[in-house]
């Protein structure tokens, strides 16, 4: 039975398509087919972080039109043989996205893969009520900031009313995953702690990701952050975060690089 | 006819409030001979059915232009039909000393002519004798009386059992609000009544907001934006600091909202 899962968190630059990116990649690592789809009609980035930008031919907007075959517009990962990805159109206009083509090309999706994967755009517009639509699950991507934990509420609010489970009177499975989470800035208030985002958002925890350069680094090599490094910290919560969503019980931890001894003895310097 | 509460600068002496009133919409269809005719009756049967009642004319119905509605508005006037507002017409089309536009209003379900004449002046308002409610409205002709039956039994208070996410208004003016729950920052519970929050209010609670200086907000957690009782606000910073974070519960005494621990 195929899952259809959203991305989303309302505001931009919290991770939704890196997210969505290293998700993928876990879901797929662990023998799942797996497709990322890019609701972000006019401002895609999911083709970049997965490294797929120069194998764009059709988009999603092609096959909402009828321009192009869905089989035509996937494409498939070099790394991995069970993840492919939908791009979103550059270039076309976001109203040509429609709520009846969304329909359709989800339920085609539905057919061919175990996880369909929507990243969301920012906002709280139409690409953004159009990608959580046909959700089973909304991950919503936030972090541990007011104005962040503000919008997630936001859009946690429009799960509930505006996606097709809403209107059948069920209720959409909503995770929460936290996201540029620094532990020790947390301890100094600098940042909300993770119970101050659950207390206010009151959703379950999908994972904690810790904030890393590794994320950055693997934006720009265009690899999901699960697959350019594995060992990493931010890697191996997603991970655990793509173990969670497939029904596993992962003890929850913040995970973090372990520094050298020598890192730990002489970390700082005396004046 | 709602209107939408308003407030002002705390300590200004000049309050605004929104209530809610309800006026009798009379709509007038053609031949509008034959319509004043009809009022006429009424009249005869009803004396001074009109006299101390608020009328808004629902014009949709009926194609007017500026000297039409002048002769009908002295048309009803002459039967102490006393008009407040108009509804449903251009506006250009009223002149000097017409009433003014009046728009949102929202359905009552129909208002039943009282026949006043065979008895003595009926109490408006379920008055209670020997623990059963008096029918305000009697039938008219052999219609049921439904009406009154099902005013009574709307709900006075409202109960969420989910939390109010940002972004998400609840309007309830018929009574209380519960919620279990938080109330999220950036959403608001709008009600008649008291609103009561099992959770913590981050967001706007505004009680009494059709006029009821009686209601009060509880919540166990004080963290609102802003409260306001029967018009009366307070913003997040001008609440009193040992009140944040803290079960509380506030009400209006005069012109001041106070507020108190909850124990």
């Amino acid at each position: 039975m195929a899952k259809v899962l959203v991305v989303t968190s309302g505001k931009g630059g919290v991770g939704k398509t890196t997210s969505t990116a290293a998700l993928g990649a876990a879901l797929a690592q662990r023998k799942q087919k797996v497709v990322v789809v890019d609701f972000d009609v006019g401002l895609r980035n999911l083709d970049l972080i997965m490294g797929a930008e120069r194998r764009v031919v059709y988009d999603l907007i092609d096959v909402v039109q009828g321009e192009a075959k869905l089989a035509q517009a996937l494409i498939r990962d070099k790394r991995l043989d069970n993840l492919s990805l939908l791009p979103a159109s550059q270039t076309k206009d976001k109203d040509a996205l429609t709520a009846d083509g969304v329909a359709k090309v989800v339920g085609e999706l539905r057919e061919q893969f175990d996880w369909v994967i929507c990243d969301s755009p920012a906002g709280i517009e139409r690409g953004a009520t159009l990608a959580m639509r046909h959700a089973d699950v909304a991950v919503i991507v936030t972090n541990p900031e007011v104005s962040s934990v503000r919008d997630s509420d936001r859009i946690i609010g429009l799960l509930d009313s505006k996606t097709e489970k809403a209107e059948k009177g069920e209720r959409i499975e909503k995770k929460l995953l936290l996201t540029r989470y620094d532990p020790a800035r947390a301890a100094r208030a600098e940042m909300l702690k993770i119970e101050d985002v659950l207390e206010i958002l009151s959703i379950p925890l999908l994972g904690v990701i810790p904030e890393s350069q590794e994320v950055l680094r693997a934006s720009n090599l265009g690899t999901p952050v699960t697959l350019a490094s594995p060992q990493s910290a931010p890697a191996r919560a997603y991970a655990e975060a793509a173990r969670r969503l497939g029904g596993e019980t992962v003890t929850m931890s913040v995970i973090s690089d372990k520094k050298s001894l020598f890192g730990r003895f002489f970390s700082r310097r005396a004046a | 006819m709602n209107a939408v509460a308003a407030a002002v600068r705390p300590r200004s002496s000049l309050r605004f409030r929104g209530r809610s009133f309800l006026a009798l919409v009379l709509a007038p269809e053609p031949p509008l001979g034959d319509w004043l005719g009809e009022i006429d009756n009424l009249a005869q049967r009803s004396p001074g059915f009109f006299s101390s009642r608020p009328v808004i004319l629902d014009l949709a119905n009926l194609p007017v232009d500026r000297g039409s509605l002048g002769a009908l508005i002295a048309d009803l006037s002459a039967r102490d039909v006393r008009i407040m507002g108009v509804e449903g017409v251009d506006p250009s089309i009223l002149g000097p000393g017409m009433p003014p536009i009046v728009s949102g209003g929202r359905q009552t379900g129909n208002l039943d002519l009282i026949d006043t004449a065979p008895r003595a002046v009926q109490p408006v308002g379920g008055k209670k004798v020997q623990g059963q409610p008096v029918p305000i409205v009697p039938p008219r002709g052999a219609a049921p009386a439904q009406a009154p039956a099902q005013a009574q039994q709307q709900p006075t208070s409202l109960l969420l059992q989910n939390p109010v996410r940002s972004g998400q208004s609840v309007i309830f003016p018929q009574g209380d609000v519960t919620v279990l729950g938080s109330v999220a920052s950036g959403a608001e519970v709008i009600a008649g009544g008291s609103v009561h929050v099992y959770g913590a209010l981050r967001g706007r609670a505004i009680a009494g907001s059709v006029g009821n200086a009686q209601a009060r907000i509880f919540c166990l957690r004080n963290e609102a934006e802003l409260i306001a009782i029967d018009g009366l606000y307070q913003t997040a910073e001008n609440m009193p600091a040992q009140y944040r974070g803290k079960p509380i519960q506030a009400w209006l005494q005069g012109d001041a909202i106070l507020m108190a621990e909850l124990h």
